[in-house]
């Protein structure tokens, strides 16, 4: 039931307490308790919107950085995980397995701007090893959503 | 000159033009662009992408054939599974056919049974084929009149009065299209009576079986005594998304089979290879996808009922299917009056309850295969209209 609660908002945050709290069977106060309660134990996180900044004027380009660091005794990645996300230009950091140690998502006006965040601010963290940065060139899904496609509905009146 | 009127066939031109189809003539018009419309009878949900992938899989290699009549054996064999599986029904493979569409299986059923004369038992409301396929076969059809004070569903007594000598089958269509009825077991038990001593076959539309909330669903086939006079129509556009692949299928006793298969035979030769091929993945990997939209129903369900009851609209709180068949008697119009203002005067669309028969006046039907957005849309729109009442 929980996960199932979790899938829905996930799937769809603008639904209401109260149209959940009809859709599960719940009270309407249960509903916006519990939400209350994933808030506040970090298990929700915020709410955003799905935007495809492809169709407007907004210039930008997306990157993603495969980082080599040397890890530190007493805090392995995390210290240097956390001086790299707090950049505003880092949209995703992921600890990896394989090749490399981190993946870096990052967003940047234009490539000149990202080269110059990734020679100037990442690959000068004193436990950076090397960088090599791959540009995006489309984004066709992200979080489920499949960009560039609008949902219509095309069933048209037919069937009984 | 050719006379067409003479050239055609009077009972084909004697049957009535479907009232749905009416209906969907109105919207289809360019000025019904801004109309939202609660009026499909198929799911959103695109076909889950294993399955379409398998269709396009057996494209991509060829598989381009015709099949056996009654359908490919792998497909008739995980068929028996499925029923057997889901609603702990025992068929052979050899005793599914493989049809175009569950449409198709209730024609083959009634045309391989029905002779000039014989009566066969409608219950309405319900889909609109039984009654001019019953025709086409000289057949005539005894309407039974299902009420929303016995949550639509048939009774005993009804079926006891309905009955006489000349019956020749029951249609049984639940869950149902239109007004969301299902029958359980303890009620399908005490119809069972009526018809184990008699030559009445049951002709069962269990196309939503997948679709039963609260509950298990219940074929009349798994009842004592009633598998040798049931045939169990049934496909995969419903549950598994798949209404334009199609694809249906029957399970009958093989000496009804035997003479179905031939009237398949000789009119169809074989549902569409493609679609075979999609449904066999359908029926061994789609357990999982018919549970996700099941619980998306069921969730949009609670949703509509709720809805219609704050406004003042009484319903039956259906239990099967995607629809919901409030009840607007109380509006003081007819059914057609009733959906064509709301369409005209709120554009808003929602099928007349007089397109699955006589019974539906008083009633219509809305269906929840839709996104809780556009539903709480349409549901506003009805909302301003019947405050204008
Ligand atoms: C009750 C019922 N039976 C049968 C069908 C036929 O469906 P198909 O031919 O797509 O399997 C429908 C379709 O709307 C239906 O509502």
């Amino acid at each position: 039931m929980m996960d199932k609660f979790l899938k829905l908002l996930e799937d769809n945050a603008t639904l209401t307490p109260e149209q959940l709290a009809v859709m599960c069977k719940k009270e309407v106060g249960d509903i916006k308790k519990m939400i209350e309660q994933y808030e506040k134990d970090g298990v929700i996180l915020g709410y955003k919107t799905m935007i495809d900044w492809d169709k407007t004027d907004r210039e930008y380009v997306t990157a993603l950085i495969e980082v080599k660091i040397t890890p530190q005794r007493d805090r392995g990645f995390d210290r240097v995980a956390e001086r790299i996300y707090n950049f505003p230009e880092v949209q995703n950091l992921y600890l990896m397995s394989g090749g490399y140690d981190l993946a870096v998502l990052i967003e940047g006006k234009t490539m000149k701007e990202v080269a110059y965040f990734v020679a100037q601010k990442l690959a000068t963290i004193e436990d950076v090893i090397s960088t090599a940065t791959h540009f995006v060139l489309r984004k066709y899904k992200d979080k489920g959503v499949i960009y560039g496609v609008v949902d219509v509905d095309e069933r048209g009146n037919c069937g009984q | 000159m050719i006379d067409y009127t003479s050239v055609l066939s009077k009972t084909v031109t004697g049957l009535k033009k479907s009232g749905i189809r009416k209906f969907f003539d109105l919207l289809n018009d360019e000025s019904m662009k801004d109309v939202v419309g609660l009026t499909v009878g198929q799911p959103d949900f695109v076909t889950p992408w294993h399955i379409r992938e398998a269709g396009i899989e057996s494209l991509q290699k060829g598989k381009t054939y015709y099949s056996p009549n009654a359908g490919f054996t792998q497909l008739q064999f995980e068929i028996s599974a499925y029923l057997k599986r889901r609603f702990d029904l025992s068929y052979r493979p050899e005793e599914t056919v493989v049809t175009v569409g569950g449409s198709e299986a209730i024609d083959l059923a009634i045309r391989a049974i029905v002779e000039p004369g014989d009566e066969v038992i409608v219950p309405t409301p319900s889909f609109v084929c039984y009654d001019p396929i019953v025709r086409m076969c000289g057949g005539v059809p005894v309407i039974l009149e299902t009420k929303m004070e016995n949550n639509f569903k048939i009774t005993p007594e009804e079926l006891k009065a309905a009955i006489t000598d000349k019956t020749k089958m029951l249609v049984l269509p639940y869950p149902n299209n239109p007004t969301g009825a299902i029958m359980t077991r303890e009620e399908l038990e005490a119809l069972a009576p009526l018809l184990r001593d008699t030559n009445i076959v049951v002709l069962s539309d269990e196309i939503y079986a997948e679709m039963t909330y609260d509950g298990e669903h219940c074929s009349i086939a798994s009842l004592d005594g009633m598998w040798e006079r049931t045939v169990l129509a049934s496909g995969f556009s419903k549950a598994y998304a798949m209404t334009g692949w199609r694809l249906g299928y029957l399970a009958a006793p093989a000496p009804l089979v035997e003479q179905m298969l031939k009237i398949h035979q000789y009119a169809i030769m074989c549902a569409p290879t493609t679609s075979q091929f999609a449904a066999i993945e359908a029926l061994k990997n789609g357990d999982d996808d018919i549970r996700t939209m099941v619980e998306e129903y069921d969730r949009r369900r609670r949703y509509i009922y709720e809805g219609l009851k704050r406004i003042g609209i009484d319903c039956f709180e259906p239990k099967g299917a995607f629809y919901i068949f409030p009840d607007i008697r109380k509006f003081g119009l007819s059914s057609e009056e009733f959906c064509n203002r709301l369409l005209y005067e709120h554009r808003c669309a929602i099928v007349p309850g007089t397109a699955f028969g006589d019974s539906g006046e008083g009633f219509a039907r809305i269906s929840y295969a839709y996104s809780v957005k556009h539903i709480t849309e349409a549901l506003s729109r009805i909302e301003a209209f019947v405050k204008t009442l």
